[in-house]
């Protein structure tokens, strides 16, 4: 019984632990919707803006990635059940 | 976790073989084999060079040098263009690293204890080039800048560099790896459900489909990143003299 709890309880906050991919989807949809009016803009200088704009993204996933981290570790190395 | 019937298990690296109770895993065998990999490759691109009538393979290799020295300097400043050569070893490395899951093996980038190693020798770097900037007790009132009360925070996001950059690494790899085997899982029940017990047929090619975002795009890009990471974090340590 205590066994499903906790495994109940695992999944829900894994699930609950990949709510964190909104932040980052939010903030990489507006980051790449400013790359693309910049490049509109400045057709010329694409190569950096887009070099740039990946960075970015990737910075601003993290957040999402420690979500992720977090939800696998839940679910395939749960450490809650080793203290039952 | 388990899927209907079937256990569905996602395993870390295996362990290979032991020498003297160390444990060699699969990360680190295939990290020998990728090295072994670059070090060839080098060693072919760079056989019998010529001053007067380069070969094709002498202008691949001048173009990945000029390429990552451009690079280096674009971003870090010509002062610090000796960091080149380890920037482009940690690109190839986490490329090939990467991509070798593409031959259905597990990628070494994979494991945390790979990403974590690179993210604390760029840790290290940073923190040689701050105090070859600043001097070793400039580099210790730099912490309590600009007033003395953020000297924790600033502690705490010097410490935060090298976690976040191992852990995005490792995270975006590891995801791709536990995405493919649950869609082989789910792949194989289906073809199940349908009555092909014999043979998966659903598990022919579209896993191909995904892999070549999960496996070409992020490795790539999770090397790219990483390398221009560790060269922007590493030349603002250290920058350009006025």
């Amino acid at each position: 019984m205590e066994k499903a709890i906790v495994l109940a309880a695992s999944a829900v906050g894994a699930g609950l632990a990949a709510i964190a991919g909104i932040g980052p989807g939010i903030g990489e949809g507006f980051a790449v919707g400013k790359a693309c009016e910049a490049i509109g803009r400045q057709p010329e200088s694409s190569g950096a803006v887009t070099r740039t704009m990946f960075i970015g993204c990737a910075v601003a996933e993290s957040t999402g990635i420690y979500g992720l981290v977090i939800a696998l570790i839940l679910m395939f190395a749960n450490p809650f059940l080793g203290k039952l | 976790m388990s899927l209907g019937s079937k256990e569905v298990v996602v395993n870390g690296p295996k362990v290979s073989f032991e020498i003297f109770g160390l444990k060699i895993t699969e990360t680190v065998v295939l990290s020998w084999v990728v090295m072994a990999f670059i070090i060839g490759l080098v060693l072919f691109l760079t056989h019998n060079m010529s001053k007067t009538n380069p070969s094709k393979k002498q202008i691949l290799a001048e173009w990945i040098v000029q390429t990552m020295n451009g690079m280096v300097k674009d971003s870090m400043g010509s002062r610090n263009l000796v960091y080149a050569p380890y920037m482009a070893t940690i690109f190839s490395f986490s490329i090939c690293g990467s991509l070798i899951s593409v031959l259905g093996l597990r990628p070494v980038t994979g494991d945390f204890s790979v990403t974590l190693t690179w993210a604390l020798m760029t840790f290290f770097m940073i923190q040689y080039a701050k105090i070859r900037n600043d001097g070793v007790l400039g580099y210790i009132v730099g912490f309590s800048k600009p007033i003395a009360l953020l000297t924790p925070i600033n502690v705490l996001s010097e410490l935060a560099t090298p976690v976040s950059m191992s852990i995005r690494h490792f995270g975006n790899v590891a995801s791709g790896i536990v995405i493919t085997q649950l869609l082989y899982y789910a792949l194989t029940a289906l073809s199940n459900a349908v009555g092909l017990h014999t043979f998966p047929l659903f598990t022919i090619g579209i896993p191909a489909v995904l892999s070549v975002y999960f496996d070409l795009f992020t490795g790539f890009m999770q090397a790219f990143i990483f390398t221009m990471l560790t060269m922007a974090n590493v030349g603002a340590a250290y920058p350009e003299e006025e």
